[in-house]
């Protein structure tokens, strides 16, 4: 669990997931910046692109990071109804229906790709689910399309 | 390289089409592309922020491994590069390394790239050729006993950053005219200070609000502590004032149906509900001679309809034409259309005045504003809820806004203290603190409503003072007077006899005969159980955010914290700001607050809102979306997912391509996120620049 005692060390050797997230800029990321403002401690496998909306992904981009070997994804937005942008947060939700479905198509397990839902407020939330993140694809195991890109 | 050249020959074409004047500066800029093909040279700051960050990763290793990232020209570190030594560390480094890009790596990009954004401005480069990699708030803080993961992520952090700071491009913020007119939605204290700083600093201000008359909560109180002024006295000279202000168009008995717009240029439509009764004005715009509503109550007297008022907690009637009460601004009758059974008693009463219109329907006005203040205010906890304190079961358990109503001369009583049950004055009376503040359990509010601590004293004090005799015990977790001369005033009512008692009450039962009520509490500072028999039980409830707070705030592109009430732009340095550019908090809807608290942020959300009204033109963030012509279909699927309508379809060449107006357009990239053909070009956040951020991450690896 996301608190604020440190996440139990991984043995050495164990598998590293390679995670990227994509943040939308008025509420998960604020929400991340609050979950360090305070001190939630969880583990450090996810990289963070911060874009202005959720809207703004392109299913594009979570393909290129599959196919550049990525073991998750992970898309976090503001709640519905509280879009800075009005809507932006449903038209991502939906493509991410696609993309799940493209990635069952292709042979992936689509729980690699996760949508969440943090307010700017949600600090703790953050922790729990990158907490809660990490672990689905170190259950999962390495994205079989990354040992074809090494 | 060829799809940036494309975009940016489209962009130079489309500069008169956009609906804003272009800067000078931007025009020459855009034609002019030398620099952009010359290869990235790309700076690394890394930031110790003290011990923030060199505390939980190993900064030489950072150093050491951005050296090695390709594009990187120039690498450096400083102990804090916010300050001004650090800032200058940049601005030296832009020059003598001829770069084309800066990455920072310190905190969030949402506190210092505006501090990062000038110093590379100051440097000689355009402020947008900067990027922040956030090794702070998103890594040191929250891997603190994990040095090495720490480490790496820094490193990949600043990987990713440096391959966006090689594709980012020069870009310039549109400078777009402010209206000279403000908002303020509500208008209770904090909504009628804020409009009146407004108006005095010159600045049309719409005043809306969704109840009869203006006052707000404070003029249901009866006293203020820690002064004992007479709330009324205090209030109702603001209130004439805002009602008598020129630069102060009130709309009392209207809602905000809708906004549209941005900062400077906000559209919004107010629908100002049916009352039935014409105002003098409209009176004698209609062309009654001496017509309209003069504010007589003639009507009232005759109206059949009989209802609970509001204004008095549901303890004195109102008929279905009213006033809340006697000091109502503007004075002018309402009916409630819902309880109305159009007897025309009213109309006949009225006479030659014609004031009442009982087929009135509601009206939409459209308004232009530059900046909107939200002043919506809070709602009493619906304390019954907490079933074991007995509220709206035992008829002796009231709340505190009752017991304003209950002793305040104006009130249903003229301010005679009685209980409900029998209307004889109580003897012991009890103060339950923290009612449903403060709480845990999940059937309460965790927040501290911060003035119920101070008004109960104010209670005993009431009591004491109005009625010798009367015991007043007050029950607290902790007694919280923290305010200006709070604490000595805390004193005076311990002096004047008023008992306090540590302890949540954990059960109140009713004697069926006197009425009298039994108080179970825990006497924590003598650690042993306790109970009391009193008269009369008065809770102080906690307080929530108004009922219809959520439904403004979303009109106005307002976020809320977990408990509902708005969320500022910055906790500290930003209270009164939203992250809706032009919109402003003031008042409790922010979280409570007592009186002199929501002035002070009423006066600092009008202080905020008239800065870019005086100033005249607003800078917009230019992350705008741009249509490369050459890769259009035309297929307009992107013109009907913009949620501005901020694009549409033009020919151009025998064939119809997409074009963006942008002063409509905010940059969300809903249209960049979907365009199948890849023909949105998003300003700052290009496909190719996150394309490269995600590229860097997972394929960069050790250099």
């Amino acid at each position: 669990m996301a608190g604020h005692e440190a996440p139990p060390k991984r043995e050495d050797g164990a598998f590293k997931p390679k995670i990227i997230g994509i943040l939308c800029n008025w509420c998960s990321y604020a929400g991340a910046d609050l979950a360090g403002g305070g001190r939630i401690q969880y583990p450090p496998d996810v990289r963070v692109v911060r874009v202005m909306c959720t809207g703004r992904i392109d299913p594009l981009f979570i393909m290129k990071a599959f196919t550049d070997g990525a073991d998750g994804v992970l898309i976090s937005g503001c709640h519905f109804g509280d879009c800075h942008y009005l809507e932006g947060n449903y038209k991502a939700a939906k493509r991410m229906f696609l993309v799940k479905n493209l990635l069952k198509n292709i042979g992936l397990e689509d729980k690699r790709l996760r949508m969440t839902f943090v307010s700017a407020s949600e600090g703790a939330k953050w922790g729990q689910v990158i907490t809660d993140v990490v672990k689905t694809v170190e259950t999962l195991g390495p994205s079989p399309l990354a040992e074809l890109t090494k | 390289m060829a799809e940036r050249k494309t975009k940016k020959e489209t962009a130079s074409t489309k500069g008169t089409t956009a609906a804003v004047k272009k800067q000078a500066p931007a025009k020459a800029a855009i034609g002019e592309q030398p620099e952009a093909k010359k290869e990235a040279r790309v700076g690394v700051f890394i930031c110790h922020c003290g011990t923030n960050i060199a505390g939980s990763m190993d900064i030489t290793a950072v150093q050491d491994y951005a050296k090695t990232i390709p594009n990187v020209a120039y690498v450096d570190n400083y102990k804090y590069m916010c300050s001004m030594p650090g800032q200058a560390v940049i601005n030296k480094a832009i020059a003598d390394n001829k770069l084309t890009g800066v990455v920072v790596a310190a905190c969030s990009p949402r506190l210092h790239e505006p501090t990062f954004r000038t110093a590379t401005k100051e440097g000689g480069l355009n402020p947008f050729r900067f990027e922040m990699a956030n090794i702070r708030e998103q890594n040191s803080w929250v891997h603190m006993h994990d040095q090495e993961g720490a480490t790496e992520k820094a490193k990949d952090a600043i990987r990713i950053a440096v391959a966006k700071a090689t594709l980012l491009e020069d870009l310039f913020p549109k400078s777009v005219p402010v209206e000279k007119a403000a908002m303020v939605v509500g208008a209770g204290i904090a909504g009628m200070q804020a409009a009146l700083d407004l108006a005095n600093a010159g600045i049309k201000t719409y005043l809306i609000e969704k109840t009869p008359t203006i006052g707000g909560r404070m003029s249901q109180l009866d006293k203020t502590f820690p002064t004992l002024d007479c709330s009324q006295c205090i209030l109702t000279p603001k209130m004439v004032d805002v009602g008598r202000s020129e630069n102060i168009e009130l709309m009392t008995y209207s809602e905000v149906e809708s906004v549209e717009g941005y900062i400077g240029n906000f559209d919004v439509t107010i629908r100002k509900k049916a009352r039935g009764v014409l105002s003098m004005e409209e009176g004698e715009a209609m062309g009654i001679v001496g017509g309209g509503c003069n504010g007589c109550g003639d009507c009232e007297a005759v109206c059949p309809v009989v209802l609970p008022n509001t204004f008095e907690e549901g303890m004195k009637p109102r008929k279905a034409i009213y006033i809340q009460h006697p000091q109502v601004v503007p004075l002018l009758y309402t009916i409630d259309f819902e309880s109305c059974i159009k007897c025309d008693l009213c109309v006949k009463i009225c006479g030659e005045k014609k004031a009442i219109d009982l087929n009135q329907k509601d009206e939409f006005v459209k308004v232009k504003v530059g900046t909107a203040i939200l002043a919506t205010g809070y709602d009493m906890f619906p304390v019954e809820n907490k079933t074991e304190w007995g509220y709206k079961r035992f008829e002796n358990v009231i709340t505190s806004l009752e017991f304003e109503r209950l002793i305040c001369a104006s009130g249903p009583t003229g301010g005679h203290m009685v209980r409900p049950s029998d209307g004889v004055a109580p003897k012991r009376v009890a103060f339950l603190l923290c009612a449903g503040s403060r709480d845990n359990t999940g059937n309460g509010k965790p927040y501290c409503s911060r003035f119920c601590c101070m008004y109960s004293l104010k209670h005993a004090h009431q009591l004491i003072e109005k009625m010798p005799g009367v015991q007043p015990y007050i029950f607290y977790m902790d007694i919280r007077s923290f305010g200006k001369m709070y604490e000595e005033f805390y004193y005076r009512i311990q002096d004047e006899g008023a008992k306090f008692i540590r302890g949540r009450v954990s059960n109140i039962l009713e004697d069926p005969v006197s009425k009298n009520l039994m108080v179970f509490a825990d006497d924590t500072l003598l650690d042993r159980p306790m109970k009391l028999e009193v008269d009369l039980v008065v809770l102080a409830a906690a307080v929530q955010p108004a009922a219809d707070t959520n439904r403004t705030r979303k009109l106005f592109g307002v976020s809320c914290s977990m408990d509902g009430w708005l969320l500022e732009a910055h906790p500290k340095l930003n209270p009164c700001g939203t992250t809706t550019a032009g919109v402003f908090l003031a008042g409790v809807c922010q979280g409570p607050k007592d009186i002199p608290d929501t002035v002070a942020s009423a006066e600092g959300a009008a202080s905020a809102a008239s800065i870019p009204i005086h100033v005249g033109h607003v800078e917009l963030e230019p992350y705008f979306a741009q249509c490369i012509d050459e890769k259009c279909a035309g297929c307009g699927m992107c013109v009907n997912l913009c949620p501005y309508s901020a694009l549409a379809l033009v020919e151009k060449d025998g064939r119809k391509v997409m074009q963006v107006t942008e002063a409509k357009c905010k940059g969300c990239g809903t249209c960049g996120g979907f365009c199948p053909g890849g023909a949105i070009w998003m300003n700052h956040f290009a496909t190719p620049q996150i394309i490269a951020q995600i590229d860097a991450f997972l394929l960069g690896g050790e250099q």
